[in-house]
């Protein structure tokens, strides 16, 4: 599902170099649910960032799907993002002007999709526990609630990977056990493939298998 | 609060084109139809004469050759006196204008019998706070003998001999009004009247009111392109600022649009949506408060008619419409082009 060689990313600041990646290398199966843990600056965010299509790498071979991102132009990153991956953000990043309902249908819309009533989603709002709720605003909502919506906004065109980074990072122990559990069950009932940037062991013990991340690399 | 200012800046805007537009076809309007209340059919002027402005003069005499000719039923010499700087005080015969137009209808007192008198219509004497009995200076001391009801030629009327000789015109006049025994014979009539009176302008009653129109006086034409223009830089600045804070403060909400596959045309097409929803909002406010204008300017100044024009409405609207999309296209292509990461590390 993902095959990650010698993968490198430099930013340049102003007139100094920075390596956010040097060289990773990684293979995520189709289904699997993986945990990417390290510091603050070990380059999770950036991998993450570039598996999402939000920016190019610098050099490597990155294949999604079987699609090579390397060489891609915006506009096929910015279908990368519409059709193959989801995103769930720490801050939940609903829009705050849209109910949750159409927090969602936005998502579709964006990928051409009329809003349907797909019975299998329509079960997945109610695996998320928020069908109550979706006529409120996020003002209205808890954060655990929060990001349940965001959940089923990044799972709604039916990606064929999910980023979610640091999902629980503002989130209390009850409701951090909720999300990680809803991940979990879609990866069990769906099949769906997630990869987790997460600080929290007990997080990353939620998953199938953990990678460490440390100075642009993966060390273990 | 942004949206709802911006909104009533287009609305100004609006409002602006639409109450020049209405000023000068009301205007207008209103000349066409004291031109109609003389009862004349055709209208003889000088040469030197603008169509509109009854401007120059000719001899007094000219109207016994009028009275003359084949199917003239009647024929009546007005004088057209300029006074200050843009308005003007109408001599005539009373008996002559009566017959021709039917005659005023007294409101209140009656017509003028010394040479110092003068009639005004209602609009002017409201404008005026004057009524019967009152002394007002229009380019001299005259007393109000009657106050009428409008819609005959001009707003202030004064004995022709009197005025020919308070201004040293005696013998002259701006402008012959002529009846005609049958409508029918109205081009036979100015036919002749061309013969005999070659350099002259001489127009049929409807001609002169169909050459009426803002089209015909160019200063007024180019005015209105003037605030037309001013309408779209106006409409163009406050989109531009509207749109380019909204672009701004929606920084972070433009990131997740961008991580969640949105195009730039997407968000283009957002934004663009929105401002023409914002222009068509500022143009209903600018057509409402239109008709605020017509009812203040009513109050302050009367004499000014203003007419709702409906057919300017599309025009003005499209004009805000136009300016708020070229104010629209920078702010739009900065949200296009803004960076996924860099906005949804925005806070």
């Amino acid at each position: 599902m993902i095959d990650v060689r010698d993968l490198t990313k430099t930013y340049h600041v102003g007139e100094v170099d920075v390596h956010a990646l040097r060289g990773v290398n990684l293979s995520v199966a189709r289904g699997e649910f993986l945990s990417v843990v390290g510091p603050s600056g070990s380059g999770k965010s950036t991998l993450f960032h570039i598996l999402g299509g939000l920016t190019p790498p610098t050099s490597g071979s990155v294949r999604i799907d079987g699609r090579d991102l390397f060489g891609m132009t915006d506009a096929e990153r910015t279908n990368l993002r519409k059709t193959t991956v989801g995103f769930i953000f720490q801050k939940y990043n609903l829009l705050p002007t849209l109910t949750a309902e159409e927090n969602i249908a936005i998502a579709r819309d964006i990928a051409g999709k009329k809003p349907d009533n797909d019975p299998q989603f329509e079960e997945i709002l109610d695996l998320l526990g928020i069908r109550a709720r979706m006529h409120h605003k996020p003002r209205a909502l808890s954060g655990g609630e929060q990001q349940r919506v965001a959940i089923a906004r990044a799972i709604v065109n039916r990606p064929a990977i999910l980023l979610a980074d640091e999902p629980t990072g503002n989130l209390d122990t009850e409701n951090s056990n909720a999300v990680l559990g809803i991940l979990r069950d879609l990866n069990d009932r769906l099949g769906q493939t997630i990869l987790m940037i997460t600080h929290n062991p007990e997080a990353a013990a939620y998953s199938h298998r953990m990678v460490a991340m440390r100075d642009g690399r993966i060390v273990s | 609060m942004r949206t709802l200012l911006s909104a009533i800046a287009i609305g100004v805007q609006v409002t602006m084109i639409l109450t020049l537009v209405g000023v000068s076809e009301g205007m207008l309007g209103d000349v066409a139809q004291r031109s109609r209340g003389t009862g004349a059919d055709v209208v003889i002027q000088p040469p030197n004469s603008t169509i509109i402005g009854f401007s120059g003069n000719m001899p007094e005499k000219i109207v016994s050759v009028v009275r003359e000719q084949p199917h003239v039923a009647m024929a009546t010499g007005v004088l057209v006196q300029p006074i200050g700087t843009v308005n003007t005080i109408t001599g005539i015969h009373l008996d002559e204008f009566n017959a021709m137009s039917g005659g005023f209808t007294y409101l209140r007192g009656g017509p003028f019998k010394m040479p110092d008198e003068i009639i005004v219509d209602e609009v002017f004497a409201r404008s005026r706070h004057i009524g019967v009995g009152s002394s007002i200076n229009e380019g001299g001391q005259w007393r109000v003998a009657g106050v009428v009801v409008p819609g005959k030629l001009s707003r202030t009327f004064v004995d022709i001999q009197s005025l020919q000789e308070r201004y040293s015109n005696t013998g002259f006049i701006t402008a012959i009004y002529v009846k005609v025994d049958n409508p029918a014979n109205i081009p036979a009539v100015i036919e002749e009247l061309e013969q005999k009176l070659p350099t002259y302008k001489i127009h049929s009653m409807e001609e002169l009111i169909s050459l009426t129109s803002a089209d015909n006086i160019p200063l007024l034409k180019q005015f209105t392109r003037v605030v037309i223009g001013l309408g779209v830089v106006i409409g163009f600045l406050v989109v531009f600022l509207s749109m380019y804070t909204a672009v701004l403060e929606r920084t972070r909400e433009i990131g997740i649009l961008k991580a969640l596959g949105a195009s730039p045309g997407y968000i283009l097409g957002i934004l663009l949506r929105e401002t023409v929803l914002l222009s068509i909002t500022g143009s209903i406010a600018g057509i409402l408060m239109t008709y605020g204008t017509r009812a203040l300017m009513q109050v302050f100044v009367p004499t000014m008619t203003t007419s709702i024009v409906y057919a300017w409405w599309p025009y003005a609207a499209l004009i805000a419409l136009v300016g708020s999309l070229i104010g629209a296209i920078y702010p739009g292509l900065k949200a296009a082009r803004q960076d996924a990461i860099e906005a949804l590390a925005y806070d």
